[in-house]
């Protein structure tokens, strides 16, 4: 017998955003590196614009005020705007 | 899909199991001989024989059109309901039908049957087949899967088993509140997705709630997802910290809640229940689950529910919720961003400023003996260390201010390094004191069963701006 339960998810499939596309070269490119705020990400994030810069990349680096809260709005669109690419500093 | 409105004239709703109806047959068959009369019979197609009747076993018309009692004789004029007689009158029928002198060998009056469209087993179906239009979330169609094991294998589950969410359920879950069910209650972390009334009802049946609870669910889900209480980041936390609700006001007492004996453990269904709701409204309806955004370290199993009363009425205090600015007598949540509880052993302090040490030593050591101010507690102050506080006079005012006094610390105990531990405060820190806690950063309840001189800590999360902030709540 068939049976109909309720969906209790917010009914979004993730599988439907597409992703950007991946870049071929990082040469050229502004690479964005986003500090979220825990102790010494940012020995991590130095460590990577050194590489970063020896393939030709442009780095630029933003901090979030707090790790525990989500970026806020205004610097997701400034980086959005400014980068090609963005790699965030997750953890201590 | 045939629907009353398109009826003219007299309609009447009867069954074959039901005395009365058989009794007014005869008043049927002269009212059929004068005008328009549909019959609609809800069990035997054949009855009354005669009449031509008209099938509603599916109770389908019975159920739109509320019919409660068998017999009822409904007049439509204009497509309109102009009139109603239930069970037999004779003084009603003849005001409905407008023909005097119905039934002369009846009684004038007898009760009818109850219409099988509202017997108990059958109206919820009913309501879902019918009814269920108010309804918007997918559905989700099981065929050869086992119930169970489908809502695991889609990721609806905290670990346990889950109450499948059929229409019926919902739909009576929605009844505990007055909300319409698409109303948005809140934009749930972390996907930032808005959630109604229906989708919290679909996760409180999961979880095992009765409908009665679902006002305070509603509470929680709201007071957790502000800005203040930043549930985004209790749930990315590595900390072992989650939600925990205490409930404050007279629905305790209404919905059977705990605020005693194992007032943190096992076995009240609304305790249970409520915590669990919000979580899975957090994980289902957010995108919350562990391992993904949720990065806990260790947990705690109160992740899974952790919700609990304060017993106000044997409380030397003011309830929580007073104390923060809540009407007394009011329905209340206080959402706090807590670890699991821990306890602590005072069986001989008998004076409240002894015990209020005890409570003190025990508080230090919060997360970490040598770190300060960025987490808050919750004191679960047992029923018979509450005694002792009581006798000696002492109140929440009192009780905080001594622990808060007690809790101010030299600060070359919290330096980095300081008794060896490179945890600690840094910079130094040589003739100042520190305090352990922020001023509102102690939150007392009174709770737990009467025998054991006990009481409880639960740690904090990264309290105030940086971190979470507790919210307090009215419930509806």
């Amino acid at each position: 017998m068939k049976r109909t339960l309720l969906d209790p998810t917010d009914e979004s499939a993730a599988a439907n955003r597409a992703r950007v596309p991946r870049l071929a070269t990082l040469s050229g490119v502004t690479v964005g590196l986003l500090d979220i705020s825990k102790p010494r990400g940012d020995l991590f994030l130095d460590r990577l614009e050194q590489k970063l810069a020896g393939l030709g990349a442009e780095v630029r680096r933003y901090k979030k005020p707090t790790f525990t809260k989500p970026a806020p709005v205004d610097l997701r669109q400034q980086v959005a705007v400014e980068c090609g690419a963005v790699i965030e500093a997750l953890a201590d | 899909m045939a629907e009353i409105e398109v009826i003219e004239g007299l309609v009447a709703f009867v069954k074959r199991d039901c005395p009365t109806c058989t009794l007014v047959v005869p008043v049927l068959e002269a009212l059929a001989a004068g005008q328009t009369l549909t019959v609609y019979t809800q069990d035997d197609p054949t009855f009354p024989a005669g009449l031509d009747p008209a099938d509603d076993t599916s109770l389908e018309l019975s159920w739109r059109n509320k019919i409660e009692t068998v017999p009822t004789l409904v007049r439509i004029d204009g497509g309109k309901e102009t009139g109603r007689a239930v069970g037999w009158h004779r003084g009603e029928w003849e005001t409905v039908s407008g023909v005097e002198g119905l039934g002369p060998d009846l009684p004038a009056l007898r009760p009818g049957c109850g219409s099988r469209s509202v017997d108990p087993t059958i109206a919820p179906s009913l309501r879902a087949e019918f009814g269920d239009s108010i309804l918007k979330a997918r559905r989700v169609e099981l065929d050869a899967e086992d119930d169970f094991e489908a809502m695991f294998d889609r990721g609806w589950s905290d670990g346990l088993p889950l109450v499948p969410p059929t229409r019926e359920r919902v739909l009576a879950m929605l009844d505990g509140t007055a909300r319409r069910p698409d109303e948005i209650v809140a934009i749930v972390p972390p996907s930032l997705v808005e959630c109604t009334v229906e989708k919290v009802a679909v996760n409180a049946v999961m979880a095992g709630c009765k409908p009665e609870y679902l006002p305070v669910v509603l509470a929680a889900v709201e007071a957790a997802c502000t800005d203040e209480f930043n549930m985004h980041g209790l749930l990315c936390t590595t900390m072992p910290t989650g939600p925990v609700i205490v409930v404050n006001g007279p629905i305790r007492h209404r919905i059977g809640m705990n605020s005693g004996m194992n007032v943190f453990g096992q076995g009240n269904r609304a305790n249970l229940t409520i915590g669990r709701a919000l979580q899975l409204v957090v994980r289902n309806v957010g995108g919350g689950r562990p391992g993904e955004i949720d990065r806990a370290t260790h947990g705690n199993p109160g992740k899974i529910s952790f919700c609990f009363a304060e017993d106000e009425e044997n409380s030397p205090f003011e309830p929580l919720a007073v104390s923060r600015g809540i009407d007394p007598h009011c329905d209340a949540i206080t959402l706090f961003p807590g670890e699991a509880p821990r306890c602590v052993v005072d069986q001989i302090s008998r004076d409240p400023e002894s015990l209020a040490r005890s409570l003190a030593v025990t508080l230090r050591t919060v997360h970490h003996p040598k770190l300060i101010i960025v987490f808050d507690a919750i004191v679960a102050i047992g029923p018979e260390h509450a005694r002792v506080f009581r006798e000696a006079g002492w109140d929440r005012a009192k009780l905080t201010a001594r622990l808060h006094e007690l809790l101010t610390i030299p600060g070359e105990e919290l330096e980095r390094g300081a008794g060896g531990i490179a945890e600690g405060v840094p910079g130094k820190l040589t003739g100042t004191t520190l305090p352990k806690f922020k001023p509102d950063g102690i939150l007392l309840v009174h709770c737990g069963g009467r025998a054991g001189l006990f009481s409880a800590i639960i740690g904090g999360w990264a309290g105030g701006d940086i971190g979470s902030t507790p919210v307090t709540r009215r419930i509806g």
